[in-house]
């Protein structure tokens, strides 16, 4: 990260008012004086910016700063909360004194020092956008309206935005941890609407990730389907296609076989899988996937990871929110279930190791086993021939977002943009659907695998117990030989 | 825990709005929000989750000339706040300039002494400590898994109270504010199938007043209810038949209809609904009504989002469209006049937004309505966000019980339902009378008369 910013957390070492070890100890000895077992400080500092154009203005910008601590204390499997905005030394106290009162038994020991994990580089960034001159992010914008209006006169409206933020956390517990990151994040989406014959249809693009304007240009980063990341590419994409959904046509209803596009079709494993995978609920005994470490989960075709790695993805950390530095790890080797997603809570409930999936939404919540970049790896066919392996099938080429039931492994994602396939082929475009399955059940259905892995463009955000954390997914192209897509035409 | 002081949230809001203004602001508006919240969750007869806390934040709108700019803060330092003014006033000047941005005219804004008491706060609600807050989720938990055998597991049982206080100043001279309470029992237990798969199931009550709150035995047996009612799910045909929401499901349809006569939506084009103002878009048994006024309601307001006095709307009048909801800018936009519905985020943006919007009960209770029907999905529980508001066309994973015969006959999941919302609405025949007290948005029992079914 870079170091010449206007932006820096006041807790943080260029700060108004850096937190020293001693403080930390202090707090953390406060914390677990009413016998509290563990306990963890979680300073945050955020900086957003968004920047909304419509009828070919920036009609607003905003900014918005939000700051403060969270403070944890845990006795067995029982958890203090509490946060405060303001960093005085008598508001930290509150917060310490407040959590520690979950326990009640003899004082817990604060650590005499503090140990720093090594740096770790996974976004690398020049300037942060919160620092460019508006006027260039204003231009980023007005060309993708430019794009759009020019590309066909169909177009009634374009709207295009830009989100940019830095979120700089420092963390310190009570096993001796003390580890900090500043965590850049762009977001860039545009959204039209086509009108013909008096229907009207929209489209959508979107991308970005822990990066800065770098995204926009010519060979910035690799996501998505296409490395040209410009204005213009995405106007035109969101273009083509409200266009092609202009003509879309009602879609079947009923099993059947179905073909995901490389990319966003991810979000099937982050449903169907990787949910029941985050240990949590394995703790409790709530998933399908409980107690099912060693057994066939999904076809010999899968293996699938999770991995903070992946450089400048939406998904990926330098540490977790709990001080942990994750990697890439393996949750499904060809179909038989190896591992679980881990916070330090279940950790120490399964007798492991976290992998630094401890994850939160701010300093206003504490931190639950969460997803980071979860991929589906590469498989051994030629994408064109598993398109032309189906008969009578379903092409899903763009998705509005999914949802699992935990218990029973139920799950639903939903198609913005679908074709039929007829013999082997592509055909018409069909309007919005769901598709629905079981999570173990489709996953041992999926028949074919492409060799052509894609990573997302970064615009996923996954929801949890009210919590929402950025997220990346990936996976080649997927053939499921049956499963409900839930049109109207049977 | 002291109960809020309005007139000091007021203070800070003039004292921003007045700086603004200085500092270049042709129009400055100043949320100010203050809460406090406690949230404790016991799993398995143990407290798993106690967590206590309060905030405080500032949102600020500014406009120099018609040129807008949004900025939010909880850092209220001195130097925090000067910082969040001049970020304001220098953002302003980088967005162009919107015709048709602008406040209210002064004439519309409300006086204290027009602003109805609507009895949302509830000074007793700070009597639930942590203690007692984890005793009542203990119960609501103990009587849901001692209820039957086969719940041996839960999510856990959460018990949540939460008071704050908002003030909104204006430069166009407006100044009020309002203060809440809320609070929530959930219990969620969990059941183990014959299939190896978990059936969960949960219920909740929610209300204003604590004393108002459903006893935690009654939460728990109903969610113990609901969760066996899983038990043995399964699959059917894919066929067209008649689908009854209950008011948990229902909720969401009429949350979609809230969002397509949204007046943001309208003149954006973006609602299926655009041009419909007049019309009939529902069955004639359909009557929605956006109601600010109710006493002790989770939506109510005094005062809309740009201080306007807020105002009842007959949003659909058995079945035809009478008005979108609007704000200041979208009535502009539109060319008509806000209908008090402006509703300001504590970021300080400013949109329309619904207070209290219920679908209209019926005459029959749900037993009633379940009797009369000859073969239906009754629909318990949806899943996933498959709606396009532009075309109105949805579908989404349901799962319920089905009924033939007026008889509840087993169990059904992991299928979806789909039809386009237009013909849904027109298509209701039964509204029940069983309207629901806990959220903002709120339908009672209905059954649409035939949807499309994708499952085996």
């Amino acid at each position: 990260m870079s170091v010449q910013s206007r932006y820096h957390a006041p807790f943080g070492p260029q700060g108004t008012a850096p937190i020293d070890a001693e403080t930390a100890r202090k707090l953390l000895s406060l914390a677990l004086s009413q016998g509290g077992q563990y306990a963890d400080l979680f300073y945050e500092y955020n900086v957003a910016g968004s920047y909304s154009l419509e009828e070919g203005i920036l009609k607003a910008a905003g900014r918005s700063v939000s700051m403060g601590l969270g403070v944890r204390v845990m006795k067995g499997d029982s958890t203090g909360y509490a946060y405060v905005q303001e960093l005085t030394q008598e508001a930290m106290q509150r917060a310490a004194r407040t959590a520690a009162q979950i326990a009640a038994g003899e004082r817990g020991s604060a650590p005499t020092s503090f140990e720093v994990p090594g740096p770790t580089s996974r976004y690398q960034v020049a300037e942060l956008s919160l620092d460019v001159a508006g006027e260039a992010k204003r231009e980023l914008l007005l060309r993708a309206d430019r794009a759009a209006r020019a590309a066909d006169p169909r177009i009634i409206r374009v709207e295009a935005s830009l989100h940019e933020e830095l979120r700089e956390l420092l963390v310190a517990t009570s096993t001796g941890k003390l580890a900090s990151d500043r965590q850049p994040m762009v977001r860039f989406s545009v959204r039209v609407i086509a009108e013909e014959n008096g229907k009207r249809q929209s489209g959508s693009s979107g991308g970005g990730g822990r990066m800065s304007l770098e995204y926009f240009q010519p060979g910035g980063a690799g996501f998505g389907p296409a490395h040209d990341h410009s204005p213009e590419w995405h106007a035109k994409e969101a273009v083509r296609h409200a266009l092609a959904m202009l003509d879309a046509r009602e879609s079947p209803a009923g099993e059947m076989e179905v073909v995901l596009a490389p990319g966003d079709s991810g979000i099937l494993l982050h449903e169907a899988v990787g949910h029941g995978l985050e240990a949590d609920f394995n703790r409790k005994g709530t998933s399908n996937y409980s107690g099912r470490i060693g057994q066939r989960v999904a076809s010999d075709l899968c293996t699938v990871v999770d991995d903070a790695t992946l450089m400048s993805s939406r998904g990926s950390i330098n540490v977790d929110d709990e001080g942990n530095t994750p990697q890439a790890a393996t949750l499904i080797e060809k179909g038989i279930l190896v591992g679980y997603m881990h916070d330090q809570h279940s950790a120490k409930h399964f007798k492991t190791q976290p992998t630094g999936n401890g994850r939160r939404e701010s300093f206003q919540a504490h931190p639950l086993p969460r997803m980071t970049n979860t991929l589906l790896l590469a498989g051994p066919h030629d994408p064109e021939e598993i398109i032309r392996s189906v008969k009578k099938g379903v092409y899903a080429r763009k998705f509005g977002g999914g949802q699992v039931d935990i218990g029973n492994g139920d799950f639903v994602f939903s198609l913005t943009e679908s074709y039929l396939i007829e013999d082997g082929k592509i055909t018409t475009p069909l309007k919005g659907v769901n598709l629905i399955g079981n999570g173990p059940d489709v996953m041992g259905k999926i028949s074919m695998l492409g060799n052509d892995v894609q990573t997302s463009d970064g615009i996923w955000t996954c929801g949890k117990d009210g919590q929402s954390v950025p997220v990346g997914v990936g996976c080649p192209t997927i053939k499921i030989a049956s499963v409900t897509v839930g049109g109207t035409v049977h | 825990m002291t109960d809020y002081d309005i007139n000091k949230l007021i203070e800070l809001g003039a004292q921003v709005v007045e700086r603004a203004r200085r500092c270049g602001a042709d129009v400055a508006e100043a949320v100010v929000g203050e809460g406090a919240h406690l949230s404790v969750k016991v799993r398995m007869g143990e407290p798993e989750l106690v967590e206590e806390a309060g905030s405080k934040s500032l949102g600020l709108r500014v406009m120099r000339g018609q040129q807008v700019a949004v900025t939010y803060t909880s850092d209220l330092t001195p130097a925090g706040l000067s910082r969040f003014i001049e970020d304001a006033l220098e953002l302003a000047k980088l967005s162009q300039p919107d015709p048709f941005a602008g406040p209210p005219d002064a004439s519309l804004l409300s006086k204290p002494a027009e602003r109805p008491a609507l009895d949302l706060y509830d000074p007793a609600i700070h009597q639930i400590d942590a203690a007692r807050a984890l005793d009542m989720a203990k119960r609501a938990e103990h009587a849901a898994l001692s209820s039957d055998t086969r719940l041996r597991n839960s999510e856990g049982a959460t018990m949540t109270r939460q008071a704050g206080a908002s003030a909104l100043v204006t430069s166009g001279g407006f100044s009020g504010g309002t203060r809440g309470t809320y609070a929530s029992l959930a219990v969620h237990p969990v059941a183990d199938d014959d299939d190896g798969k978990k059936r969960s199931g949960y219920h909740w009550s929610a209300r204003r007043y604590f004393a108002d709150l459903d006893g935690p035995e009654q939460v728990g047996l109903e969610a113990a209810k609901r969760t066996l009612a899983k038990l043995g799910s399964r699959k059917v045909d894919t066929q067209e038949v008649a689908i009854v929401f209950d008011p948990d499901a229902g909720r969401s349809i009429l949350g979609l209809l809230a969002s397509c006569i949204n007046g943001g939506s309208i003149w954006r084009k973006s609602s299926y609904l655009t041009e419909r103002e007049g019309q009939a878009v529902a069955s004639s048994l359909v009557t929605v009504i956006d109601d600010p006024f109710i006493p002790r309601g989770p939506g109510s307001r005094a005062f809309d989002g740009e201080g306007l006095l807020a105002r009842k709307n007959l949003i659909v009048d058995q079945g035809v469209l009478k008005t979108f909801l609007l704000d200041t800018y979208s009535a502009k936009k539109l060319g008509k006049t806000s209908t008090a519905s402006a509703s300001r985020g504590s970021s300080g943006g400013v949109g329309p937004a619904t207070s209290n919007f219920i679908l209209q009960p019926g005459t029959l209770s749900p037993d009633e309505l379940l009797r009369s029907t000859d073969k239906a999905l009754y629909v318990t529980d949806m899943m996933g966000f498959g709606f396009n508001a532009v075309t109105g066309d949805f579908s989404r994973g349901a799962s319920g019980f089905w009924v033939e015969k007026g008889q509840r006959m087993f169990p059904v999941s992991e299928v979806t339902i789909s039809l386009n919302l237009d013909q849904m609405l027109k298509r209701i025949d039964a509204i029940a009378n069983d309207q629901d007290l806990r959220t903002s948005i709120s339908a009672p029992t209905f059954r649409i008369s035939s949807m499309t079914i994708a499952g085996k």
